[in-house]
């Protein structure tokens, strides 16, 4: 028997039951659809992170206060110690003594009420410095950033984000209006092409002023001096880890700290960022494959179960074939290949159902959802050899049969 | 001495015990057959149930092992054979016809017709001739598109003789085969068989009626595992 009237009559044993066949190769088509979307998810989510983080600027370290060490040696930021000063911050910017640093932006954030024509949002208002706009590579849609005399004076003038005028405002052309923030009124000056959000917050939705200002008028107090973060920018890619050494003895000799384990501060890169979000998400895409996994073991073991059914209701057609001449392995591989179609016909319409949930699953959960055609061809792979795998005990059995047995079964 | 006594052997049976167990309890169903049947026979194999004629043909048609004893068919020693070569045997030397047909029902007169020369590797076009040909051979020219569904007991019991027909086997084997028709189509199948055995085929039919097995040109009898009276019937 070769291999065209193998197919033929195991496709049309497939066909002749196609309600119980879809029932059962539906557990393999879920797994295959949910490897697929996890797999893309996951994808998506490391391709999103990374372009968050990348959206932060360029060659950028991050100072936050505070550190604590835990028990294993696992250091991490403290984030309400107010360790860090603007006088940190200025300490930074030293030719002499950080060569490799090429600008600093120290960020004081506070979460204040903004109201404009009776309209009021909640938003968090940052105070720093000219350089800001640089480090962070942020782009002006309308107006102007602060300037240096703006920051000298503590002039009240605040830069918008896109969402926080159109939110007060209905529109982002605001420039010359101006906004009560904490019960003070500003002028607004600029207001910030979008960049969308990164990992902790929406970039989008901020006020940004003068540090001397927000440090003395809206904070005030015993922590007017200190600083939330402070993002440096290295002068280039190869001269970050040399900006990281700078930072840390600057800092260190400016707290009177000698050694670096504990130090009261933390500097962390956006590379350790994308390293730690990388690992994170593939983590979370081997968790979520193996328990796509654990699907199509399921579902292979319905092939299995819809095979057996299928041996036993067919063992007198079995017993004719092999009294008609068929040798025990043309009966294995009949079976086989059933199982072998089942199991495929659950994997391409679990990938046809992955491919459509990658277009649909971003507009639903809001994050990108690639469609990795290793993924697809790896499923569609695997959901063969699953119809194979379950099919061996099935496909056996019915070889085995005695053909006298099975002829005299009613 | 007719032509068929002349012609070479294509069973021989000697010394022939099958034994079944079942658990502690041996139940010997054949106790030593001797028989021969030489090429172009009709032969009537009869008796009442359990007296082991069933166990007879399935060793006959290679559906079953002997305990004991030696059989030969078409030359070749069958009693140490494994699966695959038994299929191969069955395939080649034996054209089946069962008591309730054993037609698949999903597939076409023609396509039951063929699955012996499947099996056999012939390849499709000659498949398609060869079953159109056996079917015509049996009066069935007109229904090769027909599922057995479609057609009479009669005419189901003609598809599955052009099925044993097909691959030119040594010997057809039939087991009751009027057993599910009415006297008609008895009379139909019989005289199909008749036709056969006057063409040259060897022709063995297992039966217990004594109307039926009188059709055939020598009868044995077979009772308690052993044949009690092998004779000719009288003509």
């Amino acid at each position: 028997m070769n291999w065209t009237e193998t197919l033929h009559t195991a496709w049309s044993a497939v066909r002749s039951h196609a309600m119980r066949s879809l029932l059962t190769v539906l557990g393999i088509l879920i797994g295959i659809a949910a490897v697929i979307l996890t797999v893309g998810l996951g994808l998506g989510t490391q391709k999103d992170v990374s372009a968050q983080i990348d959206s932060l600027g360029s060659n950028l370290l991050i100072v936050s206060p505070g550190s604590t060490t835990d028990s294993s040696g696992m250091r991490g930021g403290f984030g309400t110690a107010t360790t860090l000063t603007q006088a940190d911050a200025a300490a930074l910017t030293s030719d002499v003594n950080a060569p490799d640093i090429a600008g600093v932006a120290p960020e004081k954030t506070t979460s204040l009420a903004l109201e404009a024509n009776d309209t009021n949002w909640t938003t968090s208002v940052t105070g720093t410095t000219v350089s800001w706009l640089d480090v962070r590579a942020r782009t002006l849609e309308y107006g102007s950033f602060f300037t240096q005399d703006d920051v000298d004076e503590a002039a009240k003038v605040v830069v918008l984000g896109s969402e926080t005028a159109t939110e007060l405002f209905g529109r982002t052309n605001v420039v010359g209006q101006s906004v009560e923030i904490d019960g003070t009124s500003f002028q607004i000056v600029g207001v910030l092409d979008s960049a969308g959000s990164d990992s902790s917050s929406n970039l989008d939705d901020v006020a940004v002023a003068p540090m001397s200002t927000v440090a003395n008028v809206l904070v005030g107090g015993t922590s007017a001096a200190s600083v939330s973060t402070i993002y440096i920018q290295a002068a280039s890619a190869e001269q970050l880890s040399a900006a990281y050494q700078e930072a840390q003895t600057i800092l260190l000799n400016r707290h009177g700290i000698t050694s670096s384990d504990e130090a009261d501060f933390s500097i962390s890169s956006q590379e350790a960022l994308v390293e730690t979000a990388t690992s994170i998400y593939q983590t979370l895409t081997i968790l979520l494959t193996g328990i796509a996994a654990l699907s199509l073991l399921v579902g292979g073991i319905g092939v299995m179960n819809i095979m057996l059914v299928s041996v036993t209701e067919r063992t007198r057609e079995i017993g004719l074939r092999k009294a008609l001449g068929a040798p025990p392995w043309a009966i294995r591989r009949q079976f086989l290949t059933e199982a072998a179609i089942l199991g495929l016909g659950g994997g391409v319409l679990g990938a046809l159902l992955g491919a459509l949930g990658t277009l649909v699953l971003p507009a639903i959960i809001g994050s990108s959802v690639v469609l990795s055609p290793a993924a697809v061809g790896g499923a569609l792979a695997v959901s063969i050899a699953i119809g194979i795998v379950f099919g061996v005990y099935p496909a056996t059995r019915a070889a085995r049969l005695a053909p006298i047995d099975a002829l005299r079964t009613e | 001495m007719s032509a068929e006594q002349s012609a070479p052997p294509v069973i021989e049976l000697s010394g022939v015990r099958k034994t079944y167990r079942s658990g502690a309890i041996e139940f010997e169903a054949l106790r030593g057959i001797d028989l021969e049947i030489r090429g172009g026979e009709y032969v009537a194999i009869m008796g009442p149930s359990g007296s082991g004629k069933s166990t007879l043909m399935n060793v006959l048609g290679c559906l079953d092992v002997v305990t004991a004893g030696s059989y030969r068919l078409a030359g070749e020693d069958v009693e140490e054979l494994d699966e695959a070569e038994l299929a191969r045997i069955r395939n080649r030397e034996i054209g089946f016809v069962f008591q309730g047909f054993n037609l698949l029902p999903s597939l076409s007169a023609w396509r039951n017709v063929e699955l012996p020369l499947v099996y056999a590797g012939v390849g499709k076009e000659e498949r398609r001739e060869r079953a159109a040909l056996a079917l015509e051979r049996v009066g069935l020219g007109d229904k090769l598109d027909n599922r057995p569904g479609e057609l009479s007991g009669g005419q189901q019991q003609r598809v599955a003789v052009a099925r044993a027909l097909v691959g030119e086997p040594t010997m057809i084997l039939a087991d009751e085969p009027t057993g599910n028709l009415d006297s008609v189509s008895t009379a139909d199948v019989l005289g199909l068989f008749q036709e056969l055995n006057d063409a040259g085929r060897t022709i063995v039919l297992i039966t217990h009626e004594l109307e039926v097995a009188q059709h055939a040109s020598r009868l044995v009898r077979v009772k308690d595992g052993l044949i009690v009276e092998p004779s000719a019937v009288a003509a």
